[in-house]
């Protein structure tokens, strides 16, 4: 009997463009600024190209004053059967 | 590119220039006229103790010149904040420096064992220390490019 527990792929999304665009058009360096992060770092962050750590999550939904997942949304990706 | 890749850019460049100056010169004012100084325990120790110290100067004022040229060409200014991903970047690169460096002493106690003439095992180390000095900085371009 196989013990061997499947996780499914997941997927991180963010929706920092948008709050920003709501946020009077907020700089990607004044989130930055008001985040204690450099601006590249906002940048890999909206292109999904880096996963920010939670306390770096919480700072940036704090900013825009809304819950942690209004800003990050996580999905399940189901594997395909073989 | 983003002033954290030209640091970097710049920082391989002076790798390059400081260590093939300092071998020319060593070659220069030691080697050529002295070449049983090779198998010398004590002139290679000499040699890499003071290259330390001058590495670490060189790469200062280098960067310190690059910072005041760029900032007037394109009046940006140099990044002082390190955040979180600078720090994640900057651990998987000296990741990749520790194994490339550790591969290159294995093969410089290689050499020992199989015999070789000391300044085989010396040579050995210095080019490891380089070539994972490069590939460590070239992989945070890298993974500032590609993400992490």
């Amino acid at each position: 009997m196989s013990n061997k527990i499947k996780i499914d792929k997941c997927a991180i999304t963010n929706n920092i463009r948008k709050l920003r665009f709501m946020a009077n058009e907020m700089t990607q360096q004044d989130l930055a600024d008001k985040t204690g992060v450099t601006r590249q770092t906002i940048v890999a962050i909206e292109n999904g190209k880096y996963f920010p750590t939670l306390e770096l999550a919480f700072r940036i939904a704090r900013v825009f004053e809304t819950p942690l997942d209004q800003v990050f949304e996580f999905q399940f990706i189901p594997s395909e059967k073989s | 590119m983003d002033t954290k890749e030209k640091q970097i850019l710049v920082t391989i460049v002076n790798t390059i220039l400081i260590f093939a100056i300092y071998a020319y010169y060593v070659y220069d004012r030691y080697l050529i006229d002295n070449p049983e100084l090779l198998n010398d325990s004590s002139f290679w120790g000499k040699t890499f103790l003071v290259l330390i110290p001058v590495a670490i100067l060189a790469q200062i004022v280098l960067h310190i010149i690059f910072a005041i040229i760029n900032g007037i060409l394109t009046r940006e200014t140099m990044d002082i904040i390190t955040d979180e991903r600078d720090k994640l970047i900057e651990l998987k690169a000296i990741r990749i420096s520790h194994w490339l460096f550790t591969f290159g002493f294995l093969l410089a106690m290689g050499s020992q064992a199989l015999g070789m003439e000391t300044w085989v095992m010396f040579v050995t180390l210095v080019a490891s220390g380089f070539i994972s000095g490069i590939v460590s900085e070239s992989a945070k371009i890298y993974f500032y490019r590609k993400g992490v």
